[in-house]
């Protein structure tokens, strides 16, 4: 009995530091830059700049594969930080992928909902509950305002409410300095 | 005693194939054979562990169990000992070979749980087979594995665009295919004579 237990405590004990060192030693560090461009993504995963969600379009970025200004989420703050962070001159952005709008959440009118789950499968980050033939209703705190879920509704029920500044969510504006042309250097 | 060696992965590979003959992985078999290049990613994931890990437990048989009389601790430590080797083999791979470990990809972690990689250790050590020959048994249960695998995989790529009778389409026509090839296997036990 006891030769069994120190069998199998001997065996995990020598399993249990291999493991152990080879994962230190063996250790991939993942791209840093890409975790840099991900925090400054909105993460809406709203794939509006074409990648299917905030992380594979921080990929793309950091390969070269895709332009700064593919955000329209992020808007122009965005496009500014990740032209500082990327050493890379500001762009405007690309109107393809959308316009900025204002910071919103979706609200489902809960009278016209018949329960289909359709705005379920297509939410990106869980935010709507509800089930089969019962009406849904969206987690506001979790609402990333990336209107995904418009299109497949078939009673079209969902509108996207934006959201009012208060003191809570109330952010620094990023600062613009104008252009300031010095008179004296201009002949 | 090269004889002796090929003989062994002869009788691995057609004779006692492992997912025919002995009825083990076939959940894989089943599993991964939709896509030929995956079946083939999966194969190759598969001999890796199965050789590795034949030979790391008979030597965790060899020198630890059986000395202490131990036997019945057989499956839950060769379970132990190939969640292990999975894991590091795992580590290795993403770290000096990224392009393998890429196309592998998921099938990596799932060896753990094809049931072949368990069952050929223990029928090492019930054969009571020496460390060579139960590397060689283990990189031969993996060839008929992935002989059989890529084989079923491309016939059900064909089978794909079939006329099959409707009751027939989807996991019935694969039963019955693997239940043919079974049968097609069967034919070399008269081999050995």
């Amino acid at each position: 009995m006891l030769i069994t237990i120190g069998v199998i405590i001997f065996l995990s004990l020598i399993i249990g530091v291999a493991l152990g060192i080879s994962a230190i030693k063996f250790k991939v560090d993942g791209d840093p830059i890409i975790e840099k461009i991900d925090s400054i993504l909105p993460q809406t995963q709203c794939g509006q700049c074409g990648y299917p969600g905030c992380k594979p379009y921080a990929t793309a970025i950091a390969s070269g594969e895709a332009d700064i200004n593919q955000c329209p989420p992020g808007g122009d703050d965005g496009i500014h930080k990740l032209a500082d962070l990327l050493g890379v001159d500001y762009k405007p952005l690309n109107e393809e992928h959308g316009v900025p709008k204002p910071k919103s959440v979706a609200i489902i009118d809960e009278k016209t909902c018949i329960g289909c789950t359709l705005c379920i499968q297509a939410c990106p980050v869980d935010a709507i509950l509800g089930s089969a033939k019962h009406m849904h209703t969206i987690i506001e705190k979790e609402c990333t305002g990336c209107e995904l879920c418009l299109p497949p509704c078939p009673v079209d029920c969902i509108d996207m409410v934006p959201i009012k500044e208060t003191t809570e969510n109330w952010k620094w504006k990023y600062p613009v300095h104008k252009l300031r042309v010095d008179e004296r250097a201009t002949p | 005693m090269i004889n002796n060696y090929l003989l062994i992965i002869l009788s691995t590979v057609l004779v006692n194939n492992i997912v025919l003959t002995k009825i083990l992985g076939l959940c894989p078999f089943m599993g991964v054979s939709k896509k030929l290049e995956t079946s083939i990613s999966m194969s190759a994931a598969t001999a890796f562990v199965l050789t590795i890990g034949s030979m790391t437990s008979w030597a965790i048989n060899h020198y630890l169990l059986e000395p202490n009389d131990l036997i019945y601790l057989r499956t839950i430590t060769f379970i132990v000992v190939i969640a292990a080797v999975v894991q590091f083999t795992e580590m290795l791979m993403e770290k000096h070979f990224p392009f393998l470990y890429k196309m592998l990809g998921i099938f990596l972690p799932l060896i753990t749980t094809n049931c072949a990689v368990l069952g050929i250790p223990l029928l090492n050590a019930q054969a009571s087979h020496t460390l060579i020959e139960s590397a060689f048994f283990g990189f031969g249960g993996a060839l008929g594995f992935s002989l059989v695998l890529i084989l079923f995989a491309s016939t059900r790529e064909r089978l794909e665009g079939a006329d099959i009778p409707r009751p027939f389409k989807g996991s019935a026509i694969a039963m019955t295919t693997a239940a043919i090839m079974s049968l097609a296997f069967m034919g070399f036990v008269g081999l050995d004579r």
